[in-house]
Parts: C-alpha cells; sequence; structure tokens
C-alpha cells in the first residue's frame, strides 16, 4: 500500500505529530509503518536519508557507528530490531527545513522495534521532527526505538520528536548521543496525548570541549498513563554546556520527572529544571533532579517547582470575560508554551498548533 | 433623570473573617462617573474585587445591582460579560500567555487593536509573557488596553495613574476620558493622587475610610480638602452622608 492510499485517520495522525504529505518545506522524508518502510526520500544535496539496514549494506563506514553509542556507555542494547532510519548531513552541510522521520503502528498487538542511526558531520547544522503514532485501532501496541546520535565536530543537531499514541502503548525509547567538541545538540521531546506507558532515559555524551546540549519535554499525563521521563548529561570535557528543562502537566496521570547532570571535567556549567502542574488531587507528578560532580570549578544548578494553576489569574482572565473553563485552558497552553523548544519559524507555527489542540480540552 | 447602572446597598465585606467594608451604600449613574478617595487599607480595592466576585471577599450582608438586577451570585466571567470591566492596580503574572492572546480573545478586529497598541505604545510588550518584568507605567496601559477591548459599560479602575510618568498619565487619560465620552460609559474610579481628575469629568466623590463611606460631595471640592488637611478632616466631614 502506497502513502496516498492511507486511510484518513492515520494520515491525520501522523500530521498531529508534525508529518508533511506534501513536503513542502521538508529537507528529507522517511516514513515506515510497522516493519514496511513506505516512503524514503531526500529532496536537498548533502542529506542522506535511508533505511538503516540499507545504510549498513551502501556504506562499510556505518558498521563502525552502528551500536557504538551504547557501548559508549556500556549499555546492551537490543539488537532483534527491524528497520529505523539513518540520516546523515554531510561535512559542512546546512540545511534550514527540517527532515522528517515518523513512524506509524498500524497493526493489532504489534510490537515495532527499529533502531535509528544519525551523523551530523562536521560543521553541518540540521533540523529533525520526528512522529511516532498508532493507528487508532491498533490497540496494546509497543514501541521500541534504539536511537544513536553523533554529532560531530561543529555540527549542529535539533531533534523534536513528538508522540501521539493511545492509552494501550507501550513505549521505550532508547537513546544515545555523543556530541564532539563544539557541536550543539538539541533534543525536544514532546509527549501530550493519553498513551498507557513511557519509559524514556536518553543520555547526552558530551566529549569534545565546548560541546553543548539542551533537553527540553513538554509532557502531558492523562489519566491512567503513566510518563518516567529522563535524561542524563555527562560533561566529559571543559567548558561543556547542559540545560534539562521539563514541564509535565498531570491531569490524573502520573508523570516522573529525572535529570541527572553528571560534570567529569571542571570548567563546566549545567542547568536542570523540572516545573510541574497538578490538575487534581489525582494523579501523581515526581520530579528527581540530580547533580554530580567532582570537581570545584564547575557551574551547576537546578530548580524544581510543582503547583496547581493559581486561582488568582484564572479569576483574572475570567474578568477578561473567558469562562473558568477557558481560562484554566489559556493557562495551561501558556504553561506548555513552546517558546522553550528553540524551533526554527517553519516548525515553531506547526508543533505550537499541535500543542494547542491537545491542551483546548476541557478541565 | 439619569437611570443608575450600580447600586451598592448596605454591603458588608469579609476577607478572611476580617470585616474590610461595612455597610456600604454607593449608587453610579449611567455615563456619570464617581471618585472613591481614601487612605491606604480602607477597602478601596476591597469594593472593586467583591463587585466583580473575586473569592476570598465574602458578602456577609447586602447587595449589588447591575442595571436593577442583583449580580451577588453570577460569576466573575458573567459579571464582565453583563458589560462590568476592571482596571486592576496589580494584575498577576501569567506565564505563557501574552496581551496578544488575550487581545485577540476580547476582540476580532485587527484594526482596533493595532490602533491601540500605537495610541498606548504597547508594541515591545505585545508578545512578552503577560506583566512578567512589566514597568509599572506598562502594567497601567496593559490594563487599560485590555479593559477597552472588553467595552464594559461600567469601568472600575484601582489606582490608574500610580506609578506612572507624567508623559503617560496624559496618555492615558486622554484615551480613558475620549472613551468614557464616546461610549457612553460609567465608571468608579479609586485615586490616591487625584492627578487623573485632570482628564476624567468626574460628577461624584466620596471617601473611603476603614471600610465605610464617610463623605460624599463634589470630587474635586474633596479632593482639594484632602490636599490642604489629609483624611483627618473627612472623618469630621461636614458633609457626612
Amino acid at each position: 500500500m502506497s502513502v496516498e492510499e492511507m486511510n484518513i485517520s492515520d494520515r491525520e495522525n501522523l500530521i498531529k505529530v508534525g508529518f508533511d504529505f506534501e513536503e513542502k518545506d521538508r529537507a528529507a522524508t522517511f516514513l515506515q509503518e510497522d516493519n514496511s518502510i513506505k516512503l524514503v526520500k531526500s529532496l536537498v544535496p548533502g542529506v542522506e536519508i535511508l533505511p538503516i539496514e540499507e545504510a549498513l549494506k551502501k556504506y562499510s563506514w556505518v558498521k563502525e557507528y552502528y551500536g557504538k553509542a551504547f557501548q559508549k556507555i556500556n549499555k546492551d542494547f537490543h539488537k532483534d530490531t527491524q528497520g529505523g532510519y539513518f540520516i546523515w548531513i554531510k561535512k559542512n552541510t546546512q540545511v534550514f527545513f527540517p527532515i522528517q522521520a515518523c513512524l506509524l503502528i498500524k497493526k493489532e498487538k504489534f510490537s515495532q522495534r527499529v533502531h535509528n542511526l544519525v551523523i551530523i558531520d562536521e560543521n553541518a547544522q540540521g533540523y529533525i521532527i520526528t512522529g511516532c503514532t498508532v493507528s487508532e485501532t491498533s490497540f496494546d501496541s509497543s514501541h521500541l526505538g534504539i536511537s544513536e546520535f553523533f554529532i560531530k565536530k561543529g555540527g549542529y543537531l535539533n531533534f523534536t520528536m513528538i508522540h501521539k499514541w493511545q492509552s494501550t502503548s507501550l513505549v521505550e525509547p532508547k537513546t544515545v548521543a555523543i556530541v564532539g567538541q563544539e557541536g550543539t545538540f538539541i533534543s525536544n521531546y514532546i509527549c501530550l496525548h493519553p498513551v498507557k506507558k513511557v519509559v524514556m532515559y536518553p543520555e547526552v555524551l558530551l566529549v569534545g570541549e565546548k560541546a553543548k546540549t539542551r533537553l527540553n519535554s513538554l509532557l502531558f499525563s492523562h489519566p491512567d498513563s503513566f510518563l518516567d521521563i529522563g535524561s542524563k548529561v555527562v560533561l566529559k570535557a571543559s567548558f561543556t554546556g547542559a540545560e534539562v528543562i521539563s514541564r509535565a502537566i498531570s491531569d490524573k496521570g502520573e508523570v516522573i520527572m529525572r535529570g541527572h547532570l553528571q560534570s567529569q571535567s571542571p570548567k563546566v556549567k549545567a542547568h536542570l529544571e523540572c516545573q510541574g502542574l497538578m490538575l487534581s488531587d489525582k494523579g501523581k507528578i515526581w520530579a528527581i533532579p540530580q547533580l554530580e560532580t567532582s570537581y570545584q570549578d564547575v557551574d551547576m544548578s537546578h530548580e524544581a517547582a510543582i503547583g496547581k494553576i493559581n486561582r488568582e489569574e484564572i479569576e483574572y482572565l475570567c474578568s477578561r470575560t473567558l469562562t473558568e473553563k477557558e481560562a484554566k485552558s489559556v493557562i495551561v497552553r501558556g504553561f506548555m508554551n513552546t517558546d522553550i523548544l528553540f524551533l526554527p519559524q517553519v516548525l515553531k507555527s506547526e508543533v505550537e498548533r499541535i500543542t494547542q489542540e491537545i491542551t483546548k480540552v476541557e478541565f | 433623570m439619569k437611570r443608575e447602572i450600580l447600586r451598592i446597598e448596605n454591603l458588608t465585606v469579609k476577607v478572611s473573617s476580617k470585616e474590610i467594608l461595612k455597610n456600604i451604600n454607593l449608587s453610579i449613574e449611567e455615563e456619570t462617573t464617581l471618585i472613591l478617595f481614601g487612605p491606604n487599607g480602607s477597602g478601596k480595592s476591597t469594593l472593586i474585587h467583591a463587585i466583580m466576585g473575586f473569592s476570598g471577599y465574602k458578602i456577609v450582608e447586602g447587595d449589588i445591582f447591575f442595571k436593577g438586577k442583583s449580580i451577588k451570585n453570577l460569576s466573575i466571567d458573567e459579571r464582565a460579560r453583563l458589560g462590568i470591566g476592571v482596571m486592576f492596580q496589580r494584575p498577576p503574572k501569567i506565564k505563557g500567555v501574552s496581551l496578544k492572546d488575550i487581545a485577540y480573545f476580547l476582540s476580532s478586529q485587527e484594526e482596533e487593536i493595532e490602533e491601540l497598541i500605537q495610541h498606548l505604545n504597547l508594541k515591545s510588550l505585545f508578545h512578552r509573557d503577560l506583566n512578567y518584568d512589566f514597568s509599572g507605567g506598562e502594567l497601567k496601559r496593559s490594563e487599560l488596553f485590555q479593559v477597552i477591548l472588553q467595552k464594559p459599560k461600567l469601568l472600575l479602575l484601582d489606582e490608574p495613574e500610580s506609578g506612572v510618568d507624567i508623559e503617560n498619565i496624559s496618555i492615558m487619560g486622554g484615551i480613558l476620558s475620549n472613551y468614557l465620552k464616546n461610549n457612553c460609559v460609567s465608571s468608579l474610579i479609586i485615586t490616591h493622587t487625584g492627578y487623573i481628575l485632570d482628564y476624567v469629568e468626574a460628577e461624584k466623590g466620596c471617601v473611603m475610610i476603614d471600610g465605610e463611606i464617610v463623605c460624599m460631595g463634589h470630587p474635586q471640592e474633596i479632593f482639594e480638602s484632602i490636599k490642604s488637611s489629609g483624611y483627618e478632616r473627612c472623618r469630621k466631614c461636614q458633609w457626612k452622608k
């Protein structure tokens, strides 16, 4: 079945996780349904996009990267994967339109297991938007995504991942990123729809001097959803910097926000911020920030705050003619403001539309 | 004879079980302005919050009528939609919500919004988080902007000129005065400095001390008396109710 023959509801789901069927403002496209690759296309020079199995066959050097990020942190990874994307932005290539990569689960009780590999070569720059979603009728499915990122010297990657699952989905992304000298890795994770369980704990190693990372998450936990979202950054070289920002709303669901910043070098700067909003007395938000170092000359900080929607803010908006429900919705949307994501303009309005849609719900 | 737009009858209000307003009786007619004077902590802002129905301001006795109907049991937004608007003295900060968001909620007329932004010099604040790092003058201009877009029939202004420099008072005063006149709007204005009297034609004035209205009269005369003798004279006022 081709992309054109996809049913409307699947197409809509893909649009809601940022997929652009017209590929108007896109640099490349990858679309996988269950285990089958539906679409792979690079639209600009300097960007190579392939199914991972094909990339391993086409380039012998890809083996040198495959699984290597996990080995670096002495972690095992699932080898029984099928599919996944290989994205390579070549040396000195700067791509301003996003590369889109989507993974859809169609079958019921399907276990999708993919391995993705992203290489941002020296002084290359790019944006990736990746959406993972599930068909309305695919109950009790699971998604396991192994992702490895290599950002070489002076490389820049802004990676935005949007998830839209359903209340029976089990999701387990496993990510390791290695960032070289003066490289930048920005990762945004957005999960605002119901899901049974998401557990993820990406690890970023800043191995070269002046490497930087910023990890942002916007999370909304619905009744019976369980989100255990964390991240670890290891600052291995001097003048590296990390910022981890999480915003979570619990609407009777559970959220754990973990963050671990570990400096293995002096002269590093790192900050961790977790903010939670409880919409009722049901559900749970648990913020666990950790800072770790053995060096004197570091600048590491964290702040965590959990609370409810401020009554004064609601009443203020009500005095401007908004109903209480509208006022709460506006405040929640404000809390989930996408300005923290450092998105390029072309993605900003899309991501804003996606977050606004879900936070329009009534509380 | 002008009709009453707001009538407050024997109003007693408690805040955290403390009686703040005691047996207040007031009325404002259509297209008229009432100036409310009073020292700090006398209960002036409490009156505005009680009229609007904010939580924590408990009416223990009396009633509030808007255009002849009791509004005591209406929610804040219902009162706002009937035509009561407030310009707050200390509006809250709201993260991720901009003046632009509220503007487009209150009006769909792009031109009207644009024009008011220009007049009130709000361009640089339009996209910023509401009230975050706004200066005193910016807060007031932002409040006036919102409340004008809201198009109320009764405007409650809580110290519109406090923290505003002379130049901005003149801009705001001009816009406020035009709005009141051109739209036949009534207002209740709380003022400390009285600067606003240079711009707004007010028919009535009153003084609140310790939660009670102690004096009613011509606003300019009351203001002159306060300027010369402070609020002490108001306590023994010859015009006392």
